[in-house]
C-alpha cells in the first residue's frame, strides 16, 4: 500500500509505545499515535488524558482534551487537581507524549509564543499540561512535522524543558526523570546522544535523504554512527490508522489528525 | 444557602464590575448561558480566571468585559487560535488585556489551595520553564524537610465562581458528573458561587455515595438553564457541538462579523434560547 509521510510519522511514533507504558497523551498527533499503538501492537497500553480520564479507550480520536468519548470509555475519571497532583506529580506516569510549535536539538518545546513574549508575532495556546508532563513523566516522546520553522536552533520560549538550553540544565536542576527520549517527524526518528543529550538522526524514513533532513532542520544535524531505514508502514498499521481517521472524521465532521 | 433565582437576577446580584471571576468547566459543562448573561449585563473590568479559556472567554474578551486573564491554555480545542483573545493580546482590541499565564498544574494547584483556605500552593513544577521568567507570581520555595526546591503560586480566590452542572434538587444541592475538572475547587475557593443546571428535580437521582455533590450552603445561587453549556456539552444530556467550534473560527476572525454574531445571538437573546441549541443526539451514560 502507498502511504503519506504523515502516516509514516504516526506509525513510527506508535511503534515506540509499548503495552507496559502508562502514557499521558497530548491532543492531536500524540493522541493519534498512542491510539494507533493501542489498536495494533499494544492493546494493553494505559492512556491518560489531562481531563482526568484514566485508562481511556476512545473509538475515535478526541477533538478536545475533554471529549465525552474519553470519559465514557475510561476506567474512571478523576478531578483535574488530582490528575496533576497524585497521578502526574506522584510519579505514576511512565511516558509523556508531546507536540508543540517549536523544538530545539535538546528537546526543549515551545507552545507559547513565536517572537517576543511581551509583543508576540504569534500567540500560541500555551502550556496546558505540557510544562509538568515534560518533567514528571518517566520519559517523553515528541512528535512534530519536520520543517525549519518547527525544528529550530533556539526555541523562542521554553514552555516545557527538555534537557535545557545548553543540554545540561535538566540535570543541573536535579530533575530525576529521563526527559526527551525520542523525536519522531515525517522525515526521520531522532534519539538523544548519550553524552551531549543532542538529538541525532537514528533512522530515516524510506525515500528521504540526509540532505532533505538537513534542509528542513534549523541546526547542523548530526547522524548516528549507524543509521537505519525506518520500516515502511505495514498494511495492518495503515488500515488501522485509516479506519481510525475515518471514524474520527465521521464523528466530528473533521479529521483530528491527517 | 443557595437561593433559586432566574439567571439574570443571579448575575445582577452576584457579579459586579471589577470582580475576579472564574467560569470553570474542563471542555465539559462550560457555563455559556451564564457567561452570556454577564455580557448582556455589560460587566466591565473583570479579572477572568479559567484554565482553558475557549470560545466563552473569547466572547467575553471580544466584548471588552475583561481587563485581565489568568489562564494556562487558550485556544479553540482541535480547531486553532482564539482570534478575539489574540486580537486583544497582539493589538489591544477592543481594549488591552493583561495576562497572567500558568501551566495546568499551576492553575489546578492554585484552585485547590483556594478551596483549602491556603495563601499559596506548593508543588513540583515550572522546572526549567520560561513561564517562571515572565510571570512574577511563579516563585520557588525550599522544602524545610528535604531541601528540595518547589514551585509556589498564589491561591486562586475568586470573588465569584460560575459553573454549570447536571442537576440540582429544590434545596439547591448540585450534582456534577463526568469530567468534573476543577469545578468543585472553583466553588469552594470563591466568596460567592453561581451554578446553572440542566434541571431542578425533587430529589437527586440514585448515585454513587462518592458522587460530586456541592451542598446548597456552598453556593449563592442555583438556576435552571436547560442547554446552558452549549456548544460545550453536558454528560447524560447532549453532546459537544463540534461543528459550532469549527464555525466559531470563521465568525471570530473578523471584528465586524464577530460583533454582528454577538448582537444577534447574545445581546438580543435570552437564557431560555439555550434549550433549543444543543445537537439532538442524546449521550447514553455508560454504567
Amino acid at each position: 500500500m502507498s502511504y503519506t509521510s504523515s502516516e509514516m510519522m504516526t506509525v513510527a511514533a506508535a511503534r515506540a509505545v509499548s503495552n507496559d507504558d502508562i502514557c499521558f497523551v497530548g491532543i492531536g498527533l500524540p493522541s493519534a499515535a498512542c491510539n494507533l499503538a493501542r489498536l495494533t501492537h499494544a492493546p494493553r497500553v494505559t492512556l491518560i488524558y489531562e481531563s482526568g480520564t484514566l485508562e481511556t479507550r476512545p473509538g475515535v480520536l478526541p477533538l478536545s482534551i475533554g471529549d465525552p468519548e474519553l470519559c465514557e470509555t475510561a476506567l474512571t475519571t478523576v478531578a483535574v487537581p488530582e490528575m496533576f497532583r497524585y497521578w502526574l506529580q506522584g510519579g505514576r506516569i511512565t511516558l509523556g507524549f508531546l507536540g508543540g510549535a517549536q523544538v530545539d536539538r535538546f528537546g526543549n518545546l515551545n507552545s507559547t509564543v513565536i517572537g517576543d513574549y511581551a509583543k508576540p508575532k504569534v500567540r500560541l495556546p500555551g502550556s496546558g499540561g505540557a510544562t509538568e508532563i515534560a518533567t514528571s513523566c518517566g520519559k517523553t516522546f515528541i512528535i512534530m512535522r519536520h520543517n525549519p520553522r518547527s525544528l529550530v536552533a533556539q526555541v523562542d520560549f521554553v514552555t516545557s524543558m527538555g534537557h535545557g538550553r545548553s543540554g545540561v540544565e535538566r540535570q543541573a536542576l536535579g530533575v530525576k526523570t529521563q526527559g526527551p527520549a525520542l523525536l519522531v517527524t515525517d522525515l526521520c526518528i531522532m534519539t538523544p546522544d548519550a553524552a551531549t543529550n543532542e538529538f541525532v538522526v537514528a533512522s530515516i524514513h524510506p525515500g528521504v535523504t540526509r540532505e532533505r533532513i538537513q534542509e528542513n532542520t534549523g541546526w547542523p544535524v548530526r547522524f548516528a554512527q549507524t543509521v537505519t531505514e525506518t520500516a515502511a508502514p505495514t498494511n495492518v498499521e495503515l488500515q488501522a490508522l485509516r479506519e481510525l481517521n475515518d471514524r474520527t472524521a465521521r464523528a466530528h465532521g473533521v479529521a483530528a489528525s491527517d | 444557602m443557595a437561593e433559586i433565582f432566574n439567571l439574570s437576577e443571579a448575575v445582577a446580584r452576584f457579579v459586579n464590575d471589577g470582580d475576579i471571576v472564574a467560569m470553570e468547566g474542563f471542555t465539559h459543562l462550560i457555563p455559556f448561558a451564564a457567561g452570556h448573561e454577564v455580557i448582556r449585563q455589560k460587566r466591565r473590568d473583570l479579572t477572568l480566571i479559567r484554565m482553558t479559556p475557549d470560545i466563552l472567554y473569547d466572547q467575553l474578551i471580544g466584548m471588552g468585559a475583561a481587563r485581565k486573564l489568568i489562564f494556562s491554555w487558550g485556544g479553540n480545542p482541535g480547531v486553532g487560535s482564539l482570534h478575539r483573545l489574540r486580537d486583544a493580546i497582539e493589538r489591544g482590541w477592543p481594549r488591552p488585556l493583561e495576562i497572567e499565564e500558568h501551566s495546568h498544574a499551576g492553575m489546578a494547584n492554585a484552585f485547590e489551595a483556594g478551596a483549602a483556605g491556603m495563601p499559596c500552593a506548593i508543588f513540583r513544577g515550572y522546572q526549567g520553564s520560561d513561564l517562571a521568567r515572565v510571570n512574577p507570581n511563579i516563585k520557588f520555595v525550599t522544602c524545610p524537610f528535604t531541601g528540595e526546591q518547589l514551585a509556589s503560586v498564589p491561591a486562586i480566590r475568586p470573588d465569584v465562581s460560575i459553573i454549570h452542572a447536571q442537576k440540582a434538587d429544590r434545596a439547591g444541592n448540585v450534582l456534577v458528573e463526568g469530567i468534573v475538572g476543577v469545578q468543585k475547587e472553583a466553588v469552594l475557593a470563591a466568596r460567592r458561587a453561581i451554578a446553572t443546571v440542566e434541571e431542578i428535580v425533587d430529589q437527586l437521582p440514585t448515585r454513587s455515595p462518592n458522587a460530586v455533590v456541592l451542598p446548597s450552603w456552598t453556593l449563592s445561587a442555583v438556576t435552571a438553564v436547560p442547554g446552558g453549556a452549549h456548544p460545550s456539552y453536558t454528560h447524560g444530556y447532549y453532546p459537544r457541538d463540534n461543528s459550532f467550534y469549527i464555525e466559531w473560527d470563521e465568525i471570530s476572525r473578523d471584528r465586524e462579523k464577530f460583533l454582528a454574531w454577538m448582537q444577534t445571538n447574545v445581546l438580543e437573546a435570552h437564557p431560555e434560547d439555550f434549550a433549543a441549541r444543543p445537537p439532538l443526539r442524546r449521550i447514553e451514560i455508560t454504567a
